[in-house]
């Protein structure tokens, strides 16, 4: 065999590549892009082509407060995640459990709003064009939105019980990726139906 | 050292010469099967299942050539023929060359980047279980509805089920949930697929395999594994889109309340596009890895091999509307789909003169793998060719949806996929075995093959210059069609030979080949420095590599590779 | 090239709707661009592959080889480079003479005069208006020779497609979306088309005829089509069964009462070569059949099996026979 210089041979410490977690997770958030930007677009391509019906200035409430409690839960997890990381527990619990609250307000809000177009004002995902868009767009997040709780709900149970412990740190990070991307979906969906649609 | 780092066979090599099944040990054998997360175990799952389905849409073709080999013939009805055709379609792109490409991929990866398994075991056998689950959900649909005398309702919509033709009102029943439910649950499974090759290659490398040292094989899947993850959202999109339309009363594609028919052909070529080339990046791979081996040479312009298949990634998002031409787009549209279309073109020949490259002044072996690449490049050139027929679209509103196309898709799905996915068996068979293939037998393979794949898809040109329009059940004598048709349908017999000997060189190898050993082809890529088949944990010591080729390194200590990249 | 052209295209059958036999402006068009194309492919197919098979055949390993390793080569910028800007040229070339093509059909305006022909595309049927003149017709359209007709694409169902080769490219019927095509015959005669984008089960019995004509010959045409159905008091009892019967449903006859539009618009109906979109030859027998059971030649097609006594269709039929 050959004599190879030491120098070519990369040392124990250098050898250091991206964690799996989160580059799994941020897969998962590209293969999610694709499938809301197509949403996304045909939402925009169906602005004002309805032939009938209500049209979203005429019964779309804008959700600023929920908006506000969304976008204010990415700061409550990556506060919550930090705390995890220095090991502080308890800030960790309150932070988590924040993150969980925001996002179910949001949630409500969101149900409660449907329930309010779908059952006083008639407004179903059968009405037109805009009702077939804006339901699928909106619903599409607000599932990603259940499945984000879900998985709080789960963390904070085991958080409660002691059992999040710094180690586990990564892993929060991880989940947290997906919470900021629900997020930032939001941003773009909040944009497109509330400010540009409307 | 180099040579502590490569281990040499591990204890389970002396198993393959016991190769009895049979007893109690039965349900335990199927039951290690169905539970496992071995990226090995996986991948020859999907390799199987795969064959399975080409065995079936195989016979969808043939039923369809049987039916169009004579004008006005009633061999099958207008509606078997309809389900016939999109079942195989949907069948060989979904259940077939995706299943089989993330097969290979997936047993072959780890192992080349001197890794343990795949970064998501997991993951990976739900990947398969979700694919496998929605082939069965799609085949249940031929005994569904009204059973199988009339063949239920199986989808009869083509495999990109235009709009509107998938709306309730002009696809009643079920046929056509089946598709979208089927096709939902695979694009569950390939996208899972997709996310642990893109993560495994990333963050499982052995210890001196930067990207740039990576074998293509390695390279490619990961790209393709990006493109999965890019590429098959408009089509889960898409689905769900009909699926609100269907079940919900919304108006997606819902022409008579204002809505798109074209929105559907747009989402869907934005996935199908991407998707043939993730159907044929792996085919290169195989290309790549094969063609060096066996002209003794390193593949030529690593570098910019790579870069050109970044390249075609890229460009392929950006293609669709090629297959759109005539659908009415404006002028300043349809030229800038003429742009990309040709411009694809150019990083594609590349790949093409650097395998010739990698030949060139080589010393060129003709195993069976090596055939079947030669006789891939021949046709992926010409199916490269007609390509750029196609994409000057003017001509192209000729040719598209007529057999012309017919023709040149079954040049790149089976003249390039499946003759490098049958190089791939011939080459890596002893690996997965430890045994190797009957070379005799493999050269009837390739040669029956070769001469019933042309009677077969060349004359499909000549028909649809003629104007033979595709998916149609049967067509008026006297076109000047009948002649070319009858050819047609004989090539397919003979190419069922062909599959027929392969099969059976297959199983009959399986326990009467020549023992392989680890290396029989002298190769230089990390999987044939462990045992032929590996042992389970694939590599006793994680290796360490200095270049591309750390077996030629071992090999050659006075000239290796990393001298010179 | 013309003479090996037109070699081929005998070869090829000049019965078949062949594309490398036009017989119209824009038809022509495609077929010398197509020319271009295979001109610069067949090119590259004679390098390409004459390298790789002189590859092949002089890098064989030889059976007295000295089994060591040929030369590594791994690359050269130089060749890469090369082989990167010539086909970048090539595709610069074919882009531009492409684009130019594309304009030269797609943006054709109209002339003042052209013929103006509206195409509603039906399962599994062709419906045919001339805005102009007033004229309904089904499966067969008749147009002027050495003159422009302006197609306008609609669909009252799904997406169907409009394509005779040898009078021009195919361009889609697609619902709620309108397009547009045109042709230019230079030759009479009977040229032949289909559908061609998958609409269903009957897609491939979706025939069409165009007859090129010259200009006295179409203008004739035209006054007969104009008008009304011939009213034969012989075949009385006939009409009495069309108008009674659930025909009236589907089918017009301009000048009776039947005015449905579903089907085939049937004034002129003994006018037309095929029956059914081209699955039948027009004749009093085939009529009689068709009207009897079309599952029987066309499975899937619309039109019910009327079920009619043996009398009944009798005087329907010749009632339809008076239809010229």
């Amino acid at each position: 065999m050959s004599a190879i210089p030491a120098a070519l041979m990369p040392r124990e410490e250098d050898w250091k590549l991206p964690s799996r977690g989160k580059t799994g997770m941020l897969c998962l958030i590209a293969a999610e892009s694709a499938i809301f930007t197509i949403f996304v677009v045909a939402y925009i391509y169906y602005i004002g082509k309805s032939l009938s019906g209500p049209t979203p200035a005429q019964i779309l409430h804008v959700p600023i407060f929920d908006t506000v409690c969304l976008l204010s839960s990415s700061l409550t997890i990556h506060w919550a995640t930090g705390a995890l990381r220095r090991g502080k527990s308890k800030a960790f619990l309150l932070w988590w459990g924040a993150t969980l609250a925001l996002g179910l307000k949001f949630i409500a809000g969101t149900a409660a709003d449907w329930y309010r177009m779908i059952y006083h004002e008639g407004f179903t995902v059968k009405t037109n064009l805009f009702g077939t868009t804006y339901y699928s767009l909106v619903g599409l997040h607000a599932s990603h939105v259940i499945v984000g709780l879900l998985g709080l709900l789960l963390v904070f149970v085991f958080a409660l019980a002691g059992k999040v412990k710094p180690e586990h740190a990564e892993r929060c990070e991880v989940f947290s990726y997906y919470w900021h991307f629900v997020d930032f979906v939001w941003v773009v969906v909040f944009t497109v139906v509330y400010l540009i649609g409307r | 050292m180099v040579s502590q780092s490569l281990p040499h066979a591990g204890p389970h090599a002396g198993a393959i010469e016991d190769r009895r099944l049979g007893g109690a040990g039965w349900l335990e054998w199927v039951h290690e099967w169905v539970v496992t997360v071995d990226h090995k175990k996986i991948g020859l799952m999907y390799i199987v299942y795969a064959l399975i389905f080409l065995a079936i849409g195989g016979a969808e073709a043939t039923i369809m050539r049987i039916q169009l080999a004579f004008p006005e013939s009633h061999f099958v009805s207008p509606q078997v023929f309809n389900e016939l055709f999109t079942m195989h379609g949907t069948t060989m792109v979904f259940f077939m060359g995706m299943p089989i490409l993330f097969g290979f991929a997936n047993y072959l990866v780890p192992l080349m980047i001197g890794a343990r398994d795949m970064a998501f075991p997991r993951l990976n056998a739900f990947s398969f279980w979700m694919t496998a689950f929605g082939g069965l959900l799609l085949y249940f649909s031929f005994i569904g509805g009204s059973g199988v005398y009339g063949a239920g309702s199986a989808p009869n919509v083509g495999w990109w089920a235009y709009a509107p033709l998938t709306a309730k009102a002009f696809s009643r029943g079920h046929s056509t949930d089946y598709w979208t439910l089927a096709l939902l649950l695979s694009g569950i499974g390939s996208i899972g697929a997709g996310l642990n090759l893109v993560v495994t290659i990333f963050c499982m490398r052995c210890r001196g395999m930067t990207l740039a040292k990576m074998p293509m094989l390695v390279w490619l899947n990961l790209v393709m594994g990006g493109m999965v993850l890019g590429g098959i959202g408009p089509l889960t999109a898409s689905q769900l889109m009909l699926c609100v339309d269907r079940y919900l009363g919304g108006h997606f594609f819902d022409t008579q309340a204002g809505g798109s028919a074209i929105m559907w052909f747009h989402f869907f070529w934005i996935f199908g596009h991407p998707e043939v080339y993730i159907l044929v990046i792996p085919a290169f791979a195989f290309a790549s890895e094969i063609i060096p081996v066996f002209s003794r040479k390193a593949i030529f312009g690593y570098p910019v091999m790579v870069a050109a298949t970044l390249a075609i990634a890229f460009l392929s998002f950006s293609v669709w509307a090629h297959h759109m031409f005539a659908t009415g787009m404006p002028s300043y549209g349809n030229a800038f789909f003429v742009l990309t279309s040709m411009v694809i073109g150019v990083p594609t020949g590349i790949k093409i003169f650097n395998w010739l490259g990698t030949m060139w002044g080589g010393k060129l072996i003709f195993s069976t793998a090596m055939l079947f690449c030669i006789g891939f490049l021949f046709q992926f050139l010409v199916g490269g060719l007609t390509g750029i027929m196609l994409a000057t679209a003017p001509f192209d509103w000729q040719l598209n949806d007529s057999y012309f196309v017919v023709g040149h898709f079954h040049y790149m799905l089976v003249g390039a996929i499946i003759f490098t996915v049958f190089a791939a068996f011939y080459y890596w068979y002893p690996k997965f075995t430890g045994r190797m293939m009957d070379e005799r037998l493999g050269k009837w393979h390739f040669w029956l093959m070769l001469i019933g794949f042309h009677m077969t898809f060349d004359p499909m040109h000549i028909t649809g210059i003629l104007g033979m329009p595709r998916r149609i059940y049967t067509y008026e004598p006297g076109r000047g069609w009948a002649i070319w048709n009858l050819i047609i349908t004989i090539g397919v017999f003979i190419q069922i030979v062909a599959v027929g000997i392969f099969v059976w060189n297959l199983i009959r190898s399986y326990f009467r080949g020549k023992l392989a050993g680890n290396d029989p082809w002298d190769a230089w890529t990390l999987e044939w420095a462990t045992s032929s088949p590996p042992p389970p944990y694939n590599f006793a010591v994680e290796p360490a590599v200095q270049s591309r080729r750390p077996l030629w390194d071992l090999k050659h200590p006075d000239d290796p590779d990393w001298k010179y990249e | 090239m013309l003479d090996a052209s037109a070699a081929l295209a005998f070869f090829l059958q000049t019965a078949s709707p062949n594309i490398f036999a036009p017989a119209s402006v824009p038809a022509d068009e495609i077929y010398h661009l197509a020319l271009f194309v295979i001109g610069i492919t067949i090119g590259i197919f004679v390098v390409v592959g004459g390298l790789l098979v002189f590859a092949v055949i002089k890098f064989r390993r030889r059976k007295d080889d000295n089994g060591r390793e040929p030369p590594q080569v791994y690359g050269s910028t130089q060749i890469e480079l090369a082989w990167t800007v010539l086909p970048a040229l090539i595709v610069f070339v074919l882009f531009l003479t492409t684009a130019r093509v594309i304009h030269q059909i797609e943006d054709a305006k109209a002339p003042a005069g052209a013929l103006q022909v509206t195409v509603v595309g039906h399962q599994f049927w062709w419906e045919f208006r001339y805005p102009q003149y007033g004229v309904v017709t089904a499966n067969e359209i008749h147009v002027p020779v050495n003159s422009p007709t302006f197609l306008t694409l609609l669909s009252a169902d799904t997406d169907h497609a409009f394509w005779v080769p040898q009078l021009a490219g195919k361009t889609d019927l697609i619902p709620n979306r309108v397009n547009h095509t045109w042709i230019e015959p230079s030759r009479a005669g009977v040229y032949l088309g289909q559908c061609a984008l998958f609409c269903g089960v009957q897609h491939a019995h979706m025939l069409l005829r165009v007859k090129v004509q010259s200009r006295a010959d179409f203008d004739a045409w035209i006054r007969r089509q104009q008008q009304p159905a011939v009213k034969d008091p012989a075949v009385a009892a006939g009409r009495q069964v069309f108008q009674t019967t659930a025909c009236v449903n589907c089918h017009t006859v301009r000048g009776t009462i039947a005015d449905g539009r579903f089907g085939p618009d049937l004034t002129h109906l003994m006018s037309r070569a095929t029956l059914g979109a081209g699955v039948l030859a027009n004749s009093p027998e085939n009529l009689r059949l068709w009207i009897q059971n079309p599952a029987a030649f066309k499975p899937g097609c619309e039109m019910p099996a009327m079920s009619l006594n043996p009398k009944q269709l009798g005087e329907l039929v010749a009632y339809l026979e008076t239809l010229k």
